[in-house]
């Protein structure tokens, strides 16, 4: 595997931070080096947010992430922040909501999931939005093993909703393909057409 | 020769004390001894802590474990003492700017938490170390070097202060009412809980110059005639009682104790033995 | 066990912290809460009465020190943790330690700026004051951690030393460590190397030492010695004096005493890639990485550029880094802030060798491109 630079934006109380974490652990649980850091202050506690966490199979020298291998944003405003600083062949992953223009899917794979309204309309938590987006991300970069990323979330949830985050941390997996399958048919077809 | 009463409870060696003569401070702190030998208390099992001060100079005479602070800072200091050691008696020994000035948050803190110490203020009303400053229990309109035309600040009632803080046993005596002060700290030492007793001091180096209350031995016939037991006052009127001290125990209620309280925690957290 | 804990643990550096402490026999903490060390005391809390500890939130930062040091004399191993303000706040309690020789760990997790500055942002601002916060003439141990587990093993090793020498030992860690999380090992106590405080009296003068020896021992207050500890200058009995000759000799071994004991224990660094270096960064703490990063980056463009690290900031390892500079051309300092350690080194620096600098307060992290370019830019 190689570096993996995850950076997590939106906005406080959606989790952004815990996401970072429990992506980190499920990899640490893994046996790979991990760090995990995150803006602090009031914008944790509601205003933007940003979260990151770098894995890798040696040591991690430098703590923050430089070039971002993927972007998480949950709002319109964080992303319009933060898709600013994203390199090359940076995966973007947003919730549907959020306007994407189009010069970034031209250059960029974006996957614009139902993120928050899945929360809300399958799982019936919108708390859960932050683990269907770790779910997401997981299954986009194959970061860690799912049995892993499960350990991590329910190291990290309050006790009686473990269900409910593993089937929203599986529903962010099956988005991501989902997305992807959708994603691959349209390009056959632009391929037939 | 030294009392008996000295010999066993203060450090010979180190007498007599840099105190001025005729100030209230030495027989404070024989009543503190008194107290603790009255309770039977073994010298190991006491703890002595003081501040920055006139009073704060009292440990060093004292033979117990005796710990001379910072300025202010004796009862955070003693705070950490009996939570290291719930079964030692702590008796903080301060003074009135050490307990209500720079050291008032501490105090009522304390207080607030009911631990058990027991904190005996040696209130002469001045900054007497520093040479005659007022402090927040010079009466206002009286004088100091910092106060020369008068003190404009109100004054502390400590035992007030501390009960309304949630102390569970408040009292003050005096140096004229040995007996009666003795009394007062015993029971402060027997309080499971937080215990403050007032003594007031008397300075006739600054503050009874600065304010012409004559000699020390005026300043001990002041307090005979005015200071009032409590209980006395009872009966008095109004008019009678311009200008008195009262004295004697002015509060005591019943509370859970910190130490306490925090072995219940421990024992929540699964870490009690 | 509901309480013991995995040895392998995803943890922040605060939190890695009060595991170290624990693990070196920490059983009393009090502080204030304060941006960015607060989590040291929240997972402290936790922790401490799991194992029979003590934990107390105080009324202010000045009770939380004195707090510390009370139970300290009573026999526990104490610790405090604050940032910048409170740093501040507790200066007084801190020679008071130092003078009275009580054993006390102090954390302070540096935030950028004077006052309230910038309160959970990267910055290093406080090493001067780690080193001369407190009034009067003083020796000062000060410890800095560069990731987690550094953070572990060295709270361990703060406390060891405070045991050994009776004195207040600084761990000076910044919000990059603090804050960031990593995988640790919690090393078990058992498997530690832990020092106690000496507890046999040498004579019936609590503060007599013996010969050849800088430390005098100390039982603890209910123990049976009944004495006396004063912040006054004092002589072996424990109690205050003005005898200039006492009070002279006092003064000097308490100066002398971490001096003479640097190489026994207190000294630690740390060199990478410093063999072939030309090159030569010192950095500390959270600088650490991103100068490892540049050092990458550097060797692969075949620059000989390697690190110096003081892991014990203060006293300083002047002697290794003199001896180490002979080698060099250059000696580039990093640091978050404007140049404090830089003085240092400026001082002790003499000869051919061009000292340099790179600091940031401005609430990021100083990046490993950042220092690469200045690698670079004398070099083209």
């Amino acid at each position: 595997m190689a570096k993996e630079q995850l950076r997590f934006t939106g906005s406080g109380g959606q989790g952004v931070i815990l996401g970072t974490i429990i992506i980190a652990e499920a990899a640490f649980l893994d046996g790979k080096k991990v760090v995990q850091s995150q803006s602090y202050g009031p914008e944790a506690r509601g205003g933007m947010c940003k979260a990151e966490t770098i894995i890798d199979e040696k040591n991690i020298n430098y703590t923050k992430v430089e070039i971002p291998s993927l972007l998480l944003s949950l709002t319109q405003i964080s992303f319009n922040k933060y898709s600013k600083k994203i390199g090359p062949d940076t995966v973007i992953i947003v919730d549907e909501e959020i306007d994407v223009p189009l010069r970034f899917r031209a250059k960029h794979e974006v996957l614009s999931l139902p993120i928050l309204c899945s929360a809300k309309e399958v799982i019936k938590n919108p708390m859960a939005a932050n683990i269907i987006a770790v779910g997401a991300v997981n299954e986009a970069l194959q970061i860690a093993s799912v049995k892993s990323l499960e350990e991590a979330v329910l190291n990290h949830i309050p006790k009686g909703t473990e269900e409910l985050n593993i089937k929203a941390m599986r529903l962010g997996a099956e988005l991501v393909k989902q997305s992807r399958e959708e994603d691959k048919k349209g390009e056959e077809k632009k391929a037939h057409a | 020769m030294p009392s008996q009463l000295v010999q066993n409870t203060m450090r010979t060696k180190r007498l007599p004390h840099i105190w001025c003569p005729g100030c209230g401070h030495g027989i404070l702190m024989r009543d503190v001894c008194q107290a603790i030998e009255n309770l039977g208390l073994e010298r190991e099992k006491v703890s002595i802590v003081s501040g920055i001060g006139c009073s704060s100079r009292a440990a060093g005479y004292m033979d117990y474990n005796t710990l001379h602070t910072t300025h202010g800072r004796p009862i955070a200091f003693a705070t950490g003492i009996k939570m290291a050691q719930p079964d030692m008696h702590v008796i903080v020994i301060t003074g009135d700017g050490d307990a209500t000035a720079i050291g008032g948050n501490h105090l009522i803190h304390a207080a607030r938490r009911n631990i058990d110490l027991t904190v005996v203020v040696f209130n002469n009303s001045i900054y007497g170390m520093t040479g005659g400053q007022y402090s927040p229990t010079t009466p206002t309109g009286e004088k100091g070097t910092t106060a020369p035309y008068g003190n404009i600040d109100g004054d502390f009632d400590i035992p007030k202060l501390a009960e309304a803080a949630g102390a569970t046993y408040t009292a003050r005596g005096d140096c004229y009412h040995v007996p009666q002060m003795i009394k007062l700290i015993e029971n402060g030492i027997k309080n499971k809980g937080f215990s403050i007793i007032e003594g007031v001091s008397i300075c006739p180096t600054y503050y009874g110059r600065k304010n012409k209350k004559g000699s020390a031995v005026q300043m001990m016939h002041w307090q005979e005639q005015n200071c009032i037991d409590i209980k006395k006052a009872e009966k008095m009127t109004p008019e009678e009682l311009e200008g008195k001290v009262l004295i004697g125990e002015m509060s005591r209620t019943v509370r859970p104790e910190y130490t306490e309280l925090y072995d219940e925690i421990i024992r929540k957290a699964g870490g009690a033995k | 066990m509901a309480n013991e804990q995995k040895r392998f643990q995803l943890l922040q550096g605060n939190e890695a912290c009060v595991e170290g402490a624990i693990a070196a026999g920490m059983r009393f903490y009090a502080g204030y809460p304060i941006t960015p060390s607060t989590e040291i005391a929240e997972r402290s809390a936790v922790r401490l009465p799991q194992v029979g500890g003590k934990f107390m939130q105080m009324e202010d930062e000045i009770a939380g020190i004195a707090a510390a040091l009370g139970a300290s004399v009573a026999g526990m191993k104490a610790m405090t943790a604050t940032s910048g303000p409170g740093f501040s706040l507790k200066q007084e309690n801190i020679g008071y330690a130092t003078i009275a020789e009580i054993p006390i760990v102090i954390v302070d997790v540096m935030r950028s700026g004077p006052s309230t500055g910038l309160p959970t942002s990267p910055s290093q601002g406080d090493v001067m004051q780690a080193k001369w916060g407190t009034h009067g003439d003083h020796p000062v141990i000060a410890i800095c951690p560069c990731s987690v587990q550094d953070t572990y093993n060295q709270t361990v090793r703060a406390f060891n030393l405070a045991e050994r020498f009776r004195t207040p030992v600084i761990l000076l860690m910044d919000e990059i460590v603090g804050h960031m999380r990593e995988g640790c090992e919690l090393i078990p106590t058992d498997e530690l190397e832990i020092h106690n405080r000496n507890t046999q009296m040498i004579s019936s003068m609590p503060y007599a030492f013996g010969e050849g020896q800088y430390v005098p021992h100390m039982t603890s207050f209910g123990k049976g010695n009944l004495y006396n500890i004063t912040g006054l200058f004092h002589d072996a009995a424990g109690f205050p004096t003005n005898d200039n000759k006492i009070a002279g000799e006092e003064g000097s071994r308490l100066m002398e005493k971490i001096k003479v004991y640097k190489y026994s224990g207190i000294l630690e660094f740390e060199e990478e890639e410093m063999e072939d270096a030309e090159i030569g960064i010192v950095c500390y703490g959270g600088t650490t990485r991103a100068v490892q990063g540049a050092i990458e980056m550097a060797r692969e463009e075949g620059y000989k550029v390697g690190m110096f690290r003081p892991v014990t900031l203060w006293p300083f390892p002047e002697h290794e880094l003199i001896e180490r500079a002979k080698q060099l051309k250059r000696l580039i300092v990093v640091e978050h802030n404007y140049g404090q350690v830089l003085l240092t080194v400026e001082g002790i620096i003499k000869g051919d060798t061009k000292v340099e600098f790179i600091g940031k307060v401005n609430g990021t992290t100083i990046s490993p491109k950042e220092i690469f370019r200045k690698i670079v830019e004398e070099e083209e």
